[in-house]
This record gives structure tokens, sequence and C-alpha cells, in this order.
């Protein structure tokens, strides 16, 4: 167990060397820590916007989503919603957003081990926090389709609107209403300690894996 | 140095060259104005005010006129410069568009039943708002009904009637409302006087039996009514009493009110007596009356006072005890009395004399120290001389009722007869305002035709804002189409943004909806109203959210034990939940609904035919009306408001089994 732990965590750097070269051992988890950062401030952020344009709005309505939660214009969009036949907005996503908060704290821990971990097994322990930003846009593509493919057909004006799936980012239509769908800050944030993540990756390479090779030359076969 | 010059003159090329492009393009689109002009007839003047007050779709007033409908018995707000009708408010009289009197806003309307029985007109007068430190504040407003002496409140931020109370002392009240300046006090004041409670006395006992009176309505802010219970009268000797206006700054505490037919004249042309016309204006003086009303509040806190009809009434004896009340004469015939914006000058105009009368409250105060008297009238009160405490008069015109003021030094005071508006110099610590003289006319601008009041913006307050001045006219004879023997009344703005002769009139807008008297004019971005009711199952009655509302899943009907049915109902586009109820004919109902959208605008109408209910319901609003269903049949209920793509759909069928 123990020497898994340790193969895990990979070779330790001496003192000297790493008083000498701090910069070229330090400069991952250095990265790492931003990209904590930026993940632990897009949990207070919105990830994504909707805007509703249509002219008896004029200030648009709004949808906002958060990693925990739901704002904006919710009820009315939800009333507008129904005469087509659309589950109200509130029922999306659920457990998503209620395991929001622990999964975002489970990246940042993650993150945190990685930054302790001098192996290519570090990679383990990033890649999952590197997606996330992908895989809330995949799932919110999901949610939307099945949500407007799967219109009541009972609702008052189901016979007049088509089963639709507007895009997650980007421009669309609906009825009256053109949707335009944005990246919030915290779904910007989050890409940046992603590509962050990948330069963090490319600097791990380089200060750990010559002591990695150098250990296995030591170590006899 | 050639370098420079050259560069000058390529700067001043370069320059001539833009101005000639602009010029150009400017006189393109001019171009077209001009061609507009001609073909329309429209004079340069008339190009400039139609500048001066289109106001663009998307625009937002500056300014809001909150005017008296006169016997429509409602409340106009209309927006300043555009001169647009933002909106009718009702209050003594039913309303169906807001449900007022269909089954919203019935109790309040009922506190105004006078002696137990309905009177569902008013004939609003004098709207007062109210007022911080003699500043209009945006939060309240009040208005009077002279026909039956009573007042009401209008909450600001729904723009709704919540409270109508009765005078019981006095059945007419064209002196009302007048606010002091902290909106302690909304006071009102009988003009055809009767005796105590408006019951029965011979016309012959007049003098004895007839009594005239002053009430001091206490505004409980907070609560937002009138609080009853700390409310006092002044009994005051039966003269008509008009308008007043309270003191502020030097005078707070004071208020100064205008009294006609001092002469006790009692009419009888049938036994050729002098009918009122001529028996009212004998004298050639009235008595202005001065007023220390916080004095007059320590005596009622004292309890020196008689209860009359219930009511607390200071005597006319405690009042020259205690010097409450002195008399000073004035033109006869009166109708203004202006208190002028520091507070320190009160302008009165007779509208038999061609001259504005101005009272200073220094010496006002200083005859009162001295005893200066001239005598006393019939009733015991003193007389103060009228040459101690007049500082000026100014001949202004023929007909000259009410006045307003600028923020320069100015007055503007309406002169009925003239059918103008005349601009005037005030003198004291104003006079260096203005370019001209103190205590002189400077402009009358004719306006069309018969203006009673006027208002200027904020030109009641502390601090008059100048600008636009609205002349209030009664007749507008050839301004419009004729739209029957019956025309509109005729609002006028007038431009007194310029010092001197310049003061334009600049819109005509028409009033086909009723017959207003004065109306004051705020800054629009003073009030601040709500777009939606705060919560959903808000009751404006209250101003809280009712624990009895339905809320989206709690709809039902409910059988009560004593055979009362119950309606929990909500309103959402486009539909009613439920949409089917039956009950039996006699079943008492009570039937209550709350919209709840959440969305700007997004109102429902609520309408059961045979029944007559016709709701409002605002967005976030819950209402409850109660009926008994005593005849059986098949109704359709539906929404009156076109409130969306299925308003058409969103009904439902009441129906009431018949008895056997």
């Amino acid at each position: 167990m123990a020497s898994l732990i340790d193969k895990i965590i990979g070779p330790r750097v001496d003192q000297t060397d790493l008083a000498k070269n701090g910069l070229r051992y330090g400069t991952p988890g250095f990265l790492l820590l931003i990209a904590r950062v930026l993940l632990l401030v897009s949990l207070f952020v919105p990830f994504w916007h909707m805007e509703l344009v249509a002219p008896q709005y004029p200030d648009n309505l709004h949808l906002v989503a958060y990693v925990t939660h739901l704002s904006g214009d919710v009820a009315e969009i939800d009333s507008l919603n129904h005469y087509i036949g659309m589950r109200p907005l509130e029922e999306a996503a659920q457990i998503e957003r209620s395991i929001g908060v622990y999964v975002m704290i489970l990246f940042v821990v993650l993150l945190e081990f990685a930054s302790w971990i001098h192996s290519r097994w570090a990679v383990l322990f990033i890649l999952p926090v590197l997606f996330f930003p992908a895989v809330f846009l995949i799932d919110l593509h999901l949610w939307m389709s099945h949500f407007g493919q799967n219109l009541d057909p009972d609702a008052p004006l189901s016979n007049s609107i088509a089963p639709f799936v507007p895009p997650v980012l980007g421009t669309g239509m609906v009825g009256q209403f053109k949707t335009v769908a944005s990246p919030g800050l915290g779904l910007i944030l989050s890409t940046v300690a992603s590509a962050i993540m990948i330069i963090a990756l490319f600097f791990h390479r380089r200060a750990y894996l010559p002591l990695v090779k150098a250990k296995k030359n030591t170590v006899p076969s | 140095m050639t370098c420079t010059r050259f560069g000058y003159r390529a700067m001043l090329a370069a320059s001539v060259l833009a101005i000639g492009t602009a010029s150009s393009a400017w006189a393109q689109s001019m171009n077209d104005v001009q061609r507009v002009a001609k073909e329309r007839g429209l004079s340069t003047a008339d190009l400039l005010a139609a500048a001066k007050t289109f106001t663009p779709t998307g625009k937002i007033d500056e300014y809001l006129i909150f005017s008296s409908g006169g016997h429509s018995g409602q409340v106009f707000v209309i927006g300043v410069p555009s001169m647009r009708l933002l909106r009718t408010i009702a209050v003594f009289t039913p309303e169906p568009w807001q449900g007022w009197g269909y089954g919203v806003g019935n109790e309040i309307l009922a506190e105004g039943n006078v002696n137990g029985k309905e009177n569902l007109w008013g004939d609003t007068h004098h709207p007062a708002l109210s007022e911080t430190n003699g500043d209009y504040d945006g939060e309240w407003l009040f208005v009077n009904d002279k026909a039956n002496a009573r007042i009401a409140v209008i909450d600001l931020r729904d723009f709704e009637t919540k409270q109508i109370i009765k005078n019981p002392l006095f059945i007419n009240d064209h002196g009302g409302t007048f606010v002091t300046p902290n909106t302690d006090y909304v006071f009102e004041t009988a003009q055809y006087n009767v005796p105590w409670g408006a019951e029965y006395a011979p016309i012959e006992d007049y003098n004895d039996s007839y009594r005239g009176a002053v009430t001091m309505w206490k505004f409980d802010r907070k609560k937002g009514r009138i609080d009853k219970s700390k409310s006092f009268a002044i009994e005051l000797p039966p003269y008509w009493h008009d308008i007043a206006d309270a003191g502020k700054l030097v005078s707070d505490g004071y208020f100064f009110l205008n009294s006609i037919n001092t002469e006790l004249a009692t009419g009888g042309i049938e036994d050729k007596k002098p009918p009122f016309e001529a028996g009212v204006s004998k004298n050639a003086t009235d008595y202005l009356h001065i007023i220390n009303w916080k004095k007059a509040e320590k005596i009622f806190q004292a309890g020196n006072t008689t209860m009359i009809e219930g009511f607390p009434v200071i005597s006319l004896e405690t009042s020259i005890a205690e010097g409450l009340i002195y008399l000073t004469p004035e033109p006869r015939s009166p109708h203004g009395s202006d208190v002028a914006p520091k507070g320190d000058f009160i302008v009165v105009s007779g509208k038999l004399d061609p001259h504005t009368t101005i009272y200073s409250f220094a010496k006002i105060q200083k005859a009162i120290a001295n005893k200066d008297f001239s005598g006393t009238d019939d009733y015991g009160l003193s007389i103060l001389n009228f040459d101690s405490v007049m500082e000026a008069q100014v001949e202004v015109g023929l007909g000259p009722l009410h006045t307003q003021f600028g923020p320069d030094g100015y007055a503007y005071t309406s002169l009925f007869l003239d059918s103008a508006v005349a601009r005037w110099t005030l003198g004291g610590s104003y006079g260096k305002g203005t370019p001209e003289p103190d205590w002189t006319l400077v402009q009358k601008t004719p306006v069309h035709y018969n203006i009673g009041h006027l208002g200027a913006a904020e030109g009641d307050t502390v601090s008059p804002d100048g600008k636009y001045l609205v002349a209030f006219n009664k007749w507008s004879v050839d301004r419009f189409f004729h739209t029957g023997p019956l025309l509109p009344q005729n609002f006028q703005l007038l431009d007194i943004s310029e010092q001197g002769t310049e003061m334009p009139v600049i819109y005509d807008m028409p009033i086909g909806n009723g017959e207003p008297h004065y109306a004051q004019i705020v800054k629009a971005d003073k009030i601040k109203p709500w777009s939606v009711y705060p919560e959903i199952g808000w009751d404006p009655m209250t101003q809280a959210v009712d624990p009895w509302a339905p809320r989206p899943g709690t709809e039902r009907v409910e059988r009560k034990a004593d055979g009362t049915v119950e309606i929990y109902m909500t309103a959402v586009r486009s539909h009613f939940n439920p949409e089917r109820i039956t009950i039996k004919q006699g079943d008492k109902v009570i039937w209550r609904i709350t919209n709840t959208e959440r969305a700007v605008d997004a109102t429902h109408g609520f309408a059961v035919p045979q029944y007559n209910i016709n709701l409002s319901l605002e967005p976030g609003e819950t209402a409850k009306f109660e009926f008994v269903a005593d005849i059986a049949g098949t109704f359709p209920y539906y929404c009156t408001e076109f409130c969306s793509a299925l308003h058409l759909e969103m009904m439902g069928y009441f129906l009431v089994e018949p008895k056997d």
C-alpha cells in the first residue's frame, strides 16, 4: 500500500535541487493553484446566459444558469413555455444543480492532490476537471433538446410549434423569440482554468519527467 | 512661422469644408421640416413649440400633473411637456376599467356613504401632494369632494385610492385639500354652510344656526390613513370659506384662509330678495383668516374642545380667548390665497378687483403683537388693520384668481376675465431674481379661454422649478372639434423658462373626461411607483400579502358548513383556475382571485355577467368580493383585459343550479 502511494506520488525532489530550481518545480503547482481559485470564483458567478428577444419585451427576457441554480425571468419564461407544453425550467438538471457545489469542491481537492503528485498519475486527477466546461455545455445541450423535443401534446399551442433545440451557444429562433445564448463569466473562468491546467501539465512533465527517468535508471529492474 | 500659418489655413479650410458638409445634410432635413410646415401652415413659433413638447416614442415625461377631475370624481395624471393623459385614478366614482366599485374598492367607496346613503360620485377640486419640509415628497395624494365634504387618500406607489373620509360637521368643502409642510395635517374648510351635521334649520336662522369650520385631519403616514381619532375642527363664522394655503418656513404653524359672503347673504331671488350672486358681492372687502394651527393643535391636545357630531371642535369663544384666529380685510370675493416660496408673503386676489394684494407675514405678526386692530366682526373676531399688514398691491388685470411662483422671483396669476396669465415680480428678498422692478406686471399671455386655476412646476412649494406652467382653462370654445354641445376643457402649456415677456403657449390639451379645477405639477422622478405588486397575493387595501390569497396549487371551491361557498381562484396567461364552478341558487359566494403574474403590464380583468362584477387584477394582486347568487343560470366569466394571444380562451363557466 505504502509502495503504491509512493509510486503514485512519484519521485521526491531533493532539497538542493529544489533550492536551485525552485521555479521549475514550483510552476505546475502554482498554475494549478490559479486554476483552483478560478474554479472557486466561478461557483459564484453565472455560467451561462440566454436572452430571449421579442417586441413586447423591450428589456428582453433573461435566463441565467449558475452551477447551483437558475435565475432571471424564470417565472415569465415558464409562463410562456406552458403555451407550447414545455416543462418548467426548475425541473431541468436538478441533480446537477444539487451536487454542483460538492463537485466543485471535489475538483479543487483533485487539483490540490495533483499538485502534490510528481508522476504521470497527476494527469488522472486533472483530466476530469479539465473537461468540466465541455461536460457542462454537453449536459446543457442534452437538457435543452430533451425539453425542446418532449413537449406536452395537449398544450394550448402544441400544434403551432414543432419540437426544437435552441443552440447552446449562439442565436436561434423559437416562435417570435430570438434566443441568444452566451457563456457566462463562470464558464469563461473554468475554460481559462482548463487551459491553465494544460499548461500546468506541460510544466509538470518538464519538471518531473527527468526525475522519474532518473529514478528508473537508478533502481535495478 | 510659414509652416504654422499654412497649418492654420489648412485647418480653416478643413473646418469650412466640414461645416459645409454638415450644413448640407442639415439643410436637407430642415427642407423637409419646412415643406411639412408649409403644407400644414405652421409658423416658426409653432415648430419651436412642437420641438419643446413633442415626446418621441420611448421617451418619458419630465413632470407629472395631478389634476382633479371636477364632477367626474376622479384624478387625472398627465405628462409634461407631452401633455399626454397617462392615467385616470378612480376616487369617489365607480370606474369599471380599474374595477373600482365593481368588486374592487367597494369597501372604500362605502366609507364615503353620507348618513348611510351611497353617494357614488364626487366633485374633486384641489389635489394636494404630500410634502416634507414644504416640498413635494411624491408619496401620497389627497383630494376633496366638494359636494359632500369628503377627503380621499391616494397611495402613489400604486396610484389607488386607499381611504375616503366623510366630514361629520359639514356637507360642502370647496376649500380642500391643503397639507401642512410635513403633512402632519390635511385640512378642509366648509363653503356652503349648514347647521352642524347638515341637520335641518330654517334659512332664516342662518346667522345663529349655520356654522363654518375648518377640519384638521391628522395624517398617519406610516399607516397611510387619516386618523380620525387624532383630528379636530375649528369653528368659524358662517362666511363661505374658500381656499387656504399653509404657511411654510417663517410662517410655518399658520394657515391663511379666504372667505366670501361675509355679508351673510341667504339668497331668495324667488321672494325678490337679492340673489346670492349680488348679496355675496355687496361689500368691498371680505376677510382673510389668519389661523394659528399649531396653537390650535395644543388646545385640542389639552382637551379644550366641544364634542359636536362625535367630533372635537374648538369653539369660536375659545379661539377668540386664545388668539387663534385673526381677520384682515381682503378684496371682495377672492379665490386664491397663496403663500410665497419663502413663506414671507401671502398673495390674495379678489376676482372683482384688478389688483392682487400681497400681505407680509412679518407685518401680520407685528400687528397681532401690537393689537393693531381696526375692529371686530359680528362674531367677535379681531380684524387686523389692513394698512398695517399689506405689503404691496399689483395691478395685474381683470378677474385675478390664483397665484403660483417661479424659482426666480416671478409670480404668475390667472386672470379669468382677461383670459390671460399674468407674470409679475415679487419684491423684498425676491427682487434681485428678476431684471424688472419689484411689484410690477411684466407680461400677460392670452390663454383660451376663461382660465381658472393655474399650475407652475412645483409652483406652490418652497422650491418652485419654473420651466412649465399650465393654464387650466374652463372653456375651449373654438380650440377643438365640436364634439356636440359639450366641449372639453383646455389645458394649455406655457413655456416660462425665459425671463421677461417671453412666455408662449406651446401646447393645447383637451380634457374630454371631466372638469378639472386645481392641479399640482411634480418632478416625475420624485414618484417611486411599483411596476408590479411586490409579491404574489398582494392586497392593495392593506398593502401587504393577504394570507388568504389563492396561490398556484391551492385553487379550490369549498362549501362551508353554513352554506357559504368560498372560491379560491388564480389567473395567469391564459387561464383561470378553476374553470368550472357549480353552486346552488341562493348560495352566498366569497370569491378570491389572485393574478400570479410577475411580468410588467400582465394585468387580467375578471368579469362575471349578471352579478355586476368586473375587476382589474394587476400583476401580483389579489381581490375578494362577495355576493349572493340569487339568480340561477349559466354565466361565462372571462378576462376583460386583452392579456395574451389566447386571451379569448381565458374564461370559465359559473353555473348556478336552480333551487328546485
